[in-house]
């Protein structure tokens, strides 16, 4: 069973997943981040691939991003870096990117790539669902990972129909009109909106992400969720001086003391 | 991320556009705003010199300086149709900015325009009337903060502003309907050019038609009557900048590789990683590294042929112009002109060049390369 799922059937609130981007701050933090995350008891992971024009950004990531391609991460680099994951990390993971340097790499090579490392799934936020349909889909399954639909309040309830058809992991619910990092605290208007998707039954779970920044905005999303995701403020939580060991814990700490 | 803001336009910018009133009002701003219809002009001492028949499409003399307010006009209209109050743009060298916050001057709409740090500094005189006009100018502080970064900054501003604000891209490029409708807008240019080239030649079909291609706006609008008229030959001319053995250039058709930029699925410069390169051009407004999908099209199916010419070779053409008929064009248009050294002319043959818009906003550039 894919650990998505897994997750997902063990544990259904307060399920907290964090972003990060791979390659930062330094290019070989990537698997000691996902190490401590793992130590610190998160539930799930989502590995950024960085890209040169993160349209779907705000500046946090924008700037890790860059040092990131800086420090010379690429896909193949990545994939050499998580070649051995699997040996001392069990909880699911999910790389994030946008579709260009995927198809630069090539889609089919780099989903069994996913596939043999024990990647779970896939957040590519610029692939447009028609696409996937067309192009995509199969070698998704072929290869056991999960693509990762993103909503808005504007996403409509037809789409919504659609997006929760197409999907078998969980949908990432964004929980504002917004690029990640943008500071929000849930207003009348996003209650609305969660109380809309939670309203339609949907066979999909669901993870809040974008603005979740600290322990009362998630420990308010995980109301109206089965948990949400933390990005930027965490990304933001790596920079600087002090090991690595120390931020991760301190950051997830202050993050899962409520919960 | 972008699905619902696209939603809406997609589903419903051809009934507008084709729809009764909104002809009416775009084709009467046309022509007593704009200035259109646009001469076309017969360059008698530039024909002599190249032995042929060349004729100058004069986008230049448009309102604004250039073919870009034929978009923003329409795309105003689109907007107000679909009951939007806010308004952003992306601008590299200016022109598309200038051409936006003109138009929300005229309709009454708060305009934000995103631009390259780096461009806001080299083409101060239009940021300058843009914030006149009303504007409030964001400068692009990401990447090289040029006009990919500002088309970044714009689709982020839209995706955090879904509800109230259109986006007026400025080029053939972004996720569809854009390609598609900014080509539509700029038709206007071939249009006219078929009726006044019979008008003055007696046949309504050119043997040549040269543009200058960034991301392709004003080559799509004076090449698209022309594209079932297979005998027409439509030439698109890229800014190869230092030259396109060299990394400063932005080649994109000669240089590129197909994949993924705002939405677009075409010809992009980009790196075996899939990274996106920073362009380099002269021109502040064809340093793209991406080109529209229409042209990526016409590329590979030959239907069209994409020539590239260096800065030093722009500025000849740019300089030769101005002297031979006293019409300073913008640094963009002069590309078109500069590859009248590299093709083959014949006497009879007809040749019109889209002049996309004028040079005053290079005038700081040209003063430094000539030296007066």
């Amino acid at each position: 069973m894919n650990r998505i799922n897994k997750l997902f059937q063990e544990k259904n609130s307060n399920i907290l997943s964090v972003y990060f981007t791979a390659g930062y701050p330094n290019l070989d933090d990537t698997v000691p981040v996902i190490q401590e995350l793992v130590k610190n008891g998160v539930d799930l992971i989502e590995i950024g691939i960085p890209f040169s024009d993160p349209v779907a950004d705000g500046p946090v990531i924008q700037h890790s991003s860059l040092i990131s391609l800086q420090n010379g991460m690429s896909i193949r680099k990545l994939f050499s870096q998580l070649e051995n994951i699997r040996q001392s990390v069990e909880i699911p993971l999910i790389l994030m990117g946008y579709i260009n340097p995927v198809l630069q790499y090539g889609v089919e090579a780099f989903c069994k790539k996913c596939n043999e490392i024990g990647i779970d799934g896939l957040i590519i936020p610029d692939l447009p669902m028609d696409v996937y349909e067309e192009e995509f889909k199969s070698i998704f399954e072929a290869n056991n990972l999960h693509n990762i639909f993103l909503i808005t309040p504007q996403t409509s309830d037809e789409r919504l129909k659609v997006i929760d058809n197409a999907s078998s992991g969980f949908i990432y619910m964004v929980s504002s009109n917004a690029t990640t990092g943008t500071k929000t605290s849930v207003s009348d208007f996003q209650k609305q909106y969660f109380e809309r998707i939670n309203s339609k039954k949907l066979k999909n779970p669901r993870l809040i992400g974008f603005g979740i920044s600290n322990a009362e905005t998630f420990k308010n999303a995980c109301q109206y969720a089965s948990g949400a995701i933390i990005g930027s403020a965490f990304v933001k939580a790596l920079e600087g001086t002090g090991s690595l060991e120390k931020k991760v814990s301190g950051f997830i700490n202050s993050i899962a003391i409520n919960v | 991320m972008m699905v619902p803001n696209i939603e809406e336009l997609r589903l419903k910018y051809l009934e507008i556009i084709n729809s009764y009133d909104f002809r009416q009002e775009f084709i009467s701003l046309l022509k007593h705003y704009v200035g259109r219809p646009s001469p076309l002009y017969f360059a008698k001492r530039l024909s002599e010199k190249y032995q042929s028949k060349i004729y100058l499409k004069r986008e230049d003399l448009n309102h604004t300086g250039s073919h870009k307010i034929n978009n923003t006009i329409g795309q105003i209209l689109v907007a107000k149709k679909l009951g939007k109050t806010r308004i952003i743009a992306e601008t590299g060298a200016g022109q598309h900015g200038l051409a936006t916050a003109t138009v929300c001057a005229l309709m009454g709409m708060k305009c934000i325009v995103y631009m390259g740090a780096v461009d806001v500094e080299r083409q101060a005189p239009n940021v300058k009337k843009m914030k006149m006009l009303g504007a409030e100018v964001i400068p692009a502080l990401s990447g090289n903060q040029t006009l990919k970064d500002a088309t970044n900054e714009a689709m982020r501003d839209w995706i955090n502003n879904p509800v109230d604000t259109h986006y007026i891209i400025g080029s053939v490029v972004g996720p569809h309907p854009y390609p598609d409708m900014v080509a539509r807008f700029q038709a206007v240019i071939s249009e006219e050019i078929r009726w006044q080239l019979e008008e003055q030649t007696g046949k309504e079909n050119p043997d040549r038609i040269i543009a200058c291609v960034g991301g392709g706006s004003n080559a799509a609008g004076a090449f698209y009557h022309f594209l079932d008229q297979e005998k027409v030959e439509l030439i698109g001319v890229e800014a190869a900048g230092l030259g396109v053995d060299t990394p400063e250039t932005a080649a994109t058709l000669t240089l590129g590789s197909p994949g993924v930029l705002h939405s677009s699925r075409s010809i992009l410069m980009q790196t075996d990683d899939g990274q996106i390169t920073e362009p380099y051009s002269i021109s502040a407004g064809l340093d793209y590294p991406g080109i529209g999908p229409m042209h990526a099209n016409l590329f590979k199916t030959k239907r069209a042929t994409y020539l590239w010419a260096t800065d030093a070779e722009v500025l000849d053409a740019a300089l030769e112009l101005t002297q031979l008929e006293g019409i300073i064009p913008a640094l963009e248009s002069a590309h078109a002109l500069a590859v009248l050294k590299k093709i083959r002319l014949k006497p009879e043959e007809v040749t019109v060049i889209n002049i996309s818009g004028r040079g005053d906003k290079d005038m700081e550039t040209y003063l430094k390369h000539f030296g007066y």
